[in-house]
């Protein structure tokens, strides 16, 4: 088995434009959520979340490109382009041949069918645009990712909703290390901040209408955000014979499904999934420092979650740090995985651990240290992050400083 | 009306016990009668659609709401009151 290693990282989400810019945000504790600025939004209850702003797209795309990207696809690239813009690789040949795209997304291209729907059904117009469908197919960004790059591998998009990055990046882990592709780009990417992607959450009754708590006494739910994060994943030596930067290894991946609920988060499912990514990277309770939490900030999430990573981890959880960035830049769904472990890349690269802010009263269910509003200098050379989504499908991936 | 209320609450709370109306007293707790976090907020939305009303509630502290939802008779009292006060 072949040693897999990240040489490039890209995002676009609530706390910035790159990932840079992101780390800033994290190592200040910044809160990316704030008031919606969408359509409708006076029709809505929750009129919050973390809204990526500032992004004009004409900027980056032409009028023919955006004919066929979507707010995600366009999330999506920007991201792809400074993460391999970072790696410095260029693809031809026999590596553009085997390099492709997995990346996660649990709604695609939700700003189309929005905007689309409202077309024929609100304002009664008998015709829409003829690239509605390529636009708006979950595999677009996946696709676009793969003709602007020349990626000409295994290219597909996973859907496990709030897993689905989590899924991507663990199958393309899975595919550099067999062998299979010396190089994937993965990742995800979440446009949900739509009139009726924030209604369809509504119904379900666990948003907050002021903020994200996560793991503090008073939490009240979660708050939605969007953007994307794509990374290159690369063949260890691969890597070191082109002299690339390596930002972090990912030693290990699991996925279990709960077999339980359509929605209550499960003990055995999300135990089973965070032993099996330590079991398959070889990697001790001990030698983890930092886990990066799904950390939703719902009551049902966060007390499982915490009760899960004390039965795991024993007494090693005493000395782990475990925060949940979902305060900062909101609950990106399918793309919030990606987001997320940039994280964990400060964390292994740069000994700073990204705070769980908005803390503001202990929980005794949720007893860890969550690195509460402030972000703290550590050295860890281990990092687990977790995902665990709606249906019960849980994936989770562990990753090494090298 | 309150009759009514108190009838059509008791419909739509015994569909999602996936019981008869007249297997549900007013003493029973959503617990008792086997109504999860899922039915509940099925309930909550067929109560909203049926009464055109808004129920305060959020699944992550129901405890916390105002609407109180500690047995049948509890549930059609905090109602009742919703709609009064809405209609006015």
């Amino acid at each position: 088995m072949r040693r897999v290693v990240i040489t490039g990282a890209g995002t676009i989400n609530a706390l910035g434009a790159s990932v840079p810019e992101t780390m800033i945000a994290m190592q200040e504790g910044r809160n990316g959520i704030g008031p919606l600025e969408i359509r409708d939004v006076e029709r809505l209850s929750i009129r919050i979340g973390g809204q990526v702003r500032g992004f004009v797209p004409e900027d980056h795309f032409n009028r023919q490109q955006l004919a066929l990207y979507d707010r995600f696809t366009q999330f999506t690239l920007m991201a792809a382009n400074e993460a391999l813009a970072q790696s410095g690789l260029e693809f031809s040949g026999a590596l553009a041949a085997e390099a492709g795209v997995v990346l996660g997304t649990a709604g695609g291209g939700l700003n189309t069918w929005d905007e689309n729907y409202r077309m024929v059904y609100e304002e009664g117009k008998n015709r829409v645009h003829p690239f509605v469908v390529p636009k708006l197919m979950n595999n677009a960004a996946a696709s676009h990712v793969s003709m602007t790059h020349n990626l000409k591998g295994p290219t597909f998009t996973v859907a496990t909703a709030c897993a689905s990055s989590n899924h991507a990046m663990g199958q393309a882990f899975q595919l550099v290390r067999s062998g299979a592709s010396r190089v994937m780009l993965a990742g995800g990417s979440e446009a949900m901040l739509t009139f009726g992607g924030v209604k369809a959450w509504e119904g379900l009754r666990v948003m907050s209408k002021d903020a994200c708590r996560p793991f503090s006494a008073n939490r009240n739910g979660m708050v939605q955000g969007e953007g994307a994060a794509v990374f290159v994943l690369e063949d260890y030596e691969h890597a070191r014979a082109r002299g690339a930067e390596i930002l972090a290894e990912i030693s290990g991946f699991s996925m279990t499904s709960d077999a339980a609920d359509i929605v209550m988060p499960s003990r055995q499912g999300a135990s089973r999934a965070i032993s099996g990514a330590l079991k398959d990277a070889r990697m001790s309770t001990a030698e983890v420092g930092y886990i990066n939490a799904h950390g939703t900030g719902t009551a049902a999430n966060d007390k499982t979650e915490c009760a899960v990573v004390s039965d795991v981890f024993g007494a090693d959880a005493d000395r782990l740090m475990i925060s949940s960035t979902k305060s900062m830049h909101g609950h990106v769904i399918g793309g919030t995985g990606a987001i997320e472990l940039i994280a964990c890349l400060m964390a292994l690269r740069d000994g700073i651990i990204a705070p769980t802010i908005n803390y503001e009263e202990p929980d005794p269910e949720c007893a860890l240290d969550v690195v509460p509003n402030t972000a703290r200098e550590a050295k860890v050379s281990a990092v687990l992050s977790n995902a665990f989504a709606f249906g019960g499908l849980n994936a989770v991936l562990a990753l090494r400083a090298v | 009306m309150s009759d009514s209320v108190s009838e059509k609450v008791i419909e739509i709370i015994a569909e999602q016990a996936l019981l008869e109306p007249s297997e549900v007293a007013l003493d029973q707790s959503l617990e008792d009668l086997g109504v999860d976090s899922l039915g509940l907020v099925e309930a909550i939305f067929a109560i909203e659609e049926t009464f055109d009303i808004q129920v305060p509630f959020n699944a992550n502290e129901p405890e916390k709401s105002d609407f109180d939802i500690s047995s049948v008779s509890a549930i059609i009292a905090a109602v009742t009151a919703l709609i009064a006060e809405q209609a006015a």
